[in-house]
């Protein structure tokens, strides 16, 4: 069996799982992010009183942190007396940042868990060795009630990554290009298992972006071998004790891809896909692309490693004139360590303006909103029509280095020149 | 449950994401109604003035990709539509949509031989899909069992109300 299978076949109470069985699981933890007030309207008209168990659901409260509006602060204010009600032992109000980020750093996401939320972004968490999974807001409701979810056991995926990075070629570049080439439908109901030595040795928050947009080829889940770095990371924090799984020697995979990372270049993904994948170079030599707004932040490009590598090109510099960079740290725990480590003053000097952390312009709420036929380069995961606001504004995936490069021109820019 | 629904279609493309099924700056809303009168907008603003009622959504490939949002099955429905017949379905959707007891059926190809404003009448038993103005019979998949044990129950709520006795 694979590491998944397994984690299923223990969480279901069965020796084993086979591909396509339908399975009930225990859930490990439950989250619930507060556009999903319905989570809660969904609980009580299906009858439900309690959540199932106090310990293991929480809200974090980060696509309006803090709240843009009325409506928005109203949802907050039910969502947290819901909480309190259930006398919740996690709760994640607007001082934390985003759900992905903040849930592993407090401890509650480790090696062979189930770990399901109301995101679709869930499938971060195979970074850490987890099954980490999507629902809707009624899904999760019956999660609160019950504790367990119906699962279809997934095809798995094998998407092979060799080689060292060049510089200049960062974990966004490589999801970038796995996904040009597998598409936005390449695993839907399938699960992604990334592998190979350029895995073996990323860090966490590599691992952490890549997994974070398997969803993005329409995969359940994505999982990720639990390396030193992982294990050092959730020994340190881990709220419980947890056993790692391993796929068994010979295990068959539904499709192998296999892709050599040391020839790949930074890339873009450019508007109005996801898949719509070119390598850099290509697309500055056909024409200039001239932004208004860089932004580096979310649950897929905020992390500390996100925003040092953009100090690291800013320092000293200055962003292109009527250009402007939004920098929005994934959580208050990257924030705190990059004003110590001094990046958010480099970044500030150099003509950033940082936002409180959470998930503000990328999914088009606040802090960032783009005006009709504005360009951004973004290091988040999606650069759909309208996603950060008017849909007659254009958006290109990148890395923060290239996010950072282009800002300083107010065009795309290889970053390559400036590491 | 309607097993055979019939109904008037508009046709959009592939990768129709949840963003443009609902805008993000609309994710605060929680009256259906309200939140049906913004469905596809991201697409275009007139469709869901003037979606024909119990009328349904055809689409390419990975309908319903991006976010988890359930406002997305919830705007369809409240816009009036009983069923998307797609390619291809992203998975998130293909639960909140059975849960929520809009019908999300794969039927490859769909989108090429329909057009907006023409009948369609989808069958469910037959695993077929007609359409009223040429007579073509296309074939559709089934939904699989557990889908259809939610969808018989009427979607998830009655099912948890019955399995809770409440």
């Amino acid at each position: 069996m694979h590491a998944i299978e397994k984690i299923l076949a223990r969480n279901s109470g069965r020796e084993s799982v086979r591909t396509g069985e339908i399975v009930t699981a225990k859930v490990d933890f439950a989250e619930i992010n507060d556009l999903y007030l319905q989570t809660v309207y969904s609980f009580y008209e299906m009858g439900g009183e309690k959540v199932w168990d106090r310990e293991r659901c929480a809200f974090v409260f980060d696509h309006y942190a803090p709240c843009p509006d009325v409506k928005s602060a109203s949802n907050h204010k039910e969502m947290r007396e819901f909480a309190k009600k259930n006398n919740l032992r996690f709760h994640f109000d607007t001082n934390c940042g985003v759900c992905h980020q903040v849930m592993p750093e407090a401890g509650v996401i480790y090696p062979g868990m189930i770990v399901v939320a109301t995101d679709s972004h869930t499938t971060t968490h195979g970074a850490f060795g987890a099954m980490g999974t999507g629902c809707g807001a009624t899904d999760m409701a019956t999660i609160l009630m019950t504790g367990e979810l119906w699962f279809r056991v997934p095809e798995i995926i094998e998407v092979r990554l060799e080689g060292r990075a060049p510089k200049g070629v960062y974990p966004k570049d490589v999801i970038l290009a796995v996904l040009g080439k597998i598409r936005a439908d390449g695993a839907v109901y399938k699960a992604v298992d990334f592998t190979g030595s350029y895995v073996e040795s990323l860090n966490v928050a590599g691992r952490m972006t890549i997994c974070n947009m398997a969803v993005e080829m329409g995969a359940k889940t994505a999982y990720m071998q639990p390396n030193q770095d992982v294990l050092d990371y959730v020994s340190l924090r881990s709220v419980r004790p947890f056993e790692v799984q391993y796929t068994d020697p010979g295990y068959e995979y539904a499709e192998t891809h296999v892709f050599d990372v040391s020839v790949l270049e930074p890339e873009l993904a450019c508007p109005h896909s996801v898949e719509n994948v070119y390598p850099l170079h290509e697309v500055i030599s056909e024409k200039e692309v001239k932004l208004d707004q860089g932004y580096i932040g979310s649950c897929t490009g905020g992390r500390e490693e996100d925003i040092a590598v953009a100090a690291g090109i800013l320092r000293g510099k200055h962003i292109a004139p009527y250009t402007r960079l939004i920098i929005v740290p994934a959580s208050n725990e990257v924030l705190e360590e990059c004003i110590k480590k001094g990046y958010i003053q480099d970044l500030m000097k150099a003509g950033a303006t940082v936002t409180a952390p959470g998930c503000a312009a990328c999914l088009g709420v606040h802090e960032g909103i783009l005006a009709p036929g504005e360009n951004c380069i973004t290091s988040t995961n999606r650069n759909f029509p309208g996603r950060m606001g008017s849909k007659e504004a254009s958006l290109w995936l990148a890395s923060p280095a290239t996010v950072a490069a282009s800002l300083l021109n107010g065009k795309i820019t290889d970053p390559r020149p400036y590491l | 449950m309607e097993t055979k629904v019939t109904g008037k279609v508009i046709v959009v493309g592939d990768n129709i994401d949840t963003d443009q099924i609902y805008p993000g700056c609309y994710l605060a809303l929680t009256d259906p109604k309200e939140i049906g009168s913004h469905c596809l907008e991201g697409v275009s603003r007139e469709i869901a003035p003037s979606f024909p009622q119990g009328g349904i959504v055809v689409a390419g490939r990975n309908f319903g990709c991006g976010s988890s949002r359930e406002h997305a099955p919830i705007a369809l429905l409240a816009m009036g539509a009983k069923a998307v017949l797609a390619d291809s379905f992203a998975r998130i959707f293909f639960r909140n949509a059975v849960n929520l007891g809009l019908l999300p059926v794969i039927c490859k190809g769909i989108s090429r031989h329909v057009s907006a404003g023409q009948t369609v009448t989808l069958d469910l038993d037959k695993g077929t899909v007609t359409v009223a103005e040429t007579g073509e019979v296309l074939s559709c998949e089934q939904l699989g069992e557990q889908a259809m044990l939610i969808l018989e129950a009427g979607g998830i709520k009655p099912l948890m109300r019955a399995r809770f006795g409440k």
